[in-house]
């Protein structure tokens, strides 16, 4: 962790704190819901501090409790994580890890510290906003992850409580900000359409956990036959809400 | 193999997948991946994934299609996010209204 000297580098780790705190309440939902989906608490935990990454985890979770196979809740998980790969090749040479911290830096490169990272004005600051953001919503997602578990299995019958709905509602939060304005939004918007369509019809025809995957290569086909190419855009952190963990 | 222990060699294999992503960013070179096309690509197949999922998990029990209390609760988390609200309240304020529909017998 770079010494906090300036400005720039107390604002930055500024962020990286609420970030990292608002995305907690966010890992407790999370260990209700895998509970809530048939895995035990070691399951629950082994998933926030190995995959570590929301969407693909709460999608895993997703395929898995609608009795998906697991191949499909691998590959969902995994194509949701592919994302984490482009945020890789943005931080990578600013971050300049070498050995073992390289490791680190890959394990904890989400949309948060990313996003927290890209946004900062200089170099001290975008090193210091990825790793206590990285570093910071490993712990809290980790912790509050246990916590919603144990929360979880102590509530009992998940529908009762509603929490069916929190875990679309979860996904809705995550995919609204990618669907805003421009260009790329209408896209976006076409795509996320299309992709709903597919799931649902193909929903009775095929085994669980196929229908999600094959609204994936709906995406790929418009994003590989896509027009001229447009901006990737960079996630704004908003401390209050997290980007996308 | 039991269930139990496909879940776990599902959770290792997914997780390997996932750290292999991530490395793959920080160690390939940056022109590889960071084609137009490729970003492009990515950012709608998150899009889709996403989407694909609030349908599924919304709308269907199983293999069918059914139109239950998730319905009103997920207008409610739009709702919710159209005002900008914090991501727990989106979250809660959907669990709270299919909760509340259920208690009233939808």
């Amino acid at each position: 962790m770079p010494p906090a000297d300036d400005d720039g580098v107390r604002r930055a780790i500024r962020q990286a704190v609420s970030v990292s705190v608002a995305t907690g309440a966010y890992g407790i939902s999370f260990g209700a819901l895998a509970v809530a989906a048939g895995l035990d608490l070691a399951q629950t935990a082994a998933l926030s501090l190995l995959m570590f990454s929301g969407g693909s985890q709460f999608a895993f979770i997703g395929v898995l409790g609608a009795g998906g196979a697991g191949g499909a809740a691998i590959a969902t998980a995994g194509l949701l994580g592919v994302r984490n790969a482009l945020y890789g090749v943005r931080v990578a040479p600013l971050l300049a890890a070498t050995g073992w911290r390289r490791y680190a830096a890959a394990q904890v490169t989400i949309d948060e510290s990313a996003a927290v990272a890209t946004a900062q004005p200089t170099l001290a600051a975008t090193r210091a906003g990825f790793w206590w953001t990285g570093v910071g919503v490993f712990v809290l997602w980790g912790a509050s992850t246990i916590l919603g578990a144990v929360l979880g299995d102590a509530l009992g019958d998940p529908r009762r409580y509603g929490l069916d709905a929190a875990a679309p509602a979860a996904f809705l939060a995550l995919v609204w900000p990618r669907l805003g304005g421009g260009r790329a939004g209408r896209t976006a918007r076409a795509t996320a359409l299309a992709a709903v369509v597919v799931a649902l019809a193909l929903t009775p025809v095929v085994p669980a956990g196929i229908p999600v995957l094959a609204a994936a290569a709906v995406a790929i086909v418009i994003g590989w036959r896509g027009p001229a190419p447009e901006p990737v855009p960079t996630p704004v952190p908003v401390p209050d809400r997290p980007v996308q963990p | 193999m039991s269930t139990f222990a496909m879940t776990w060699w599902a959770i290792l294999a997914a997780s390997a997948v996932c750290f292999a992503l991530k490395l793959a960013g920080h160690l390939v070179p940056d022109h590889w991946l960071s084609q137009p096309r490729v970003a492009r690509t990515a950012a709608l197949v998150t899009v889709a994934l996403l989407a694909a999922l609030v349908g599924v998990q919304t709308m269907t029990a199983g293999h069918q299609l059914v139109v239950d209390a998730r319905l009103p609760a997920l207008a409610v988390a739009a709702g919710a996010l159209a005002l900008r609200a914090p991501f727990v309240v989106v979250v809660l304020a959907a669990a709270a209204t299919a909760a509340v529909l259920r208690a009233l017998g939808m």
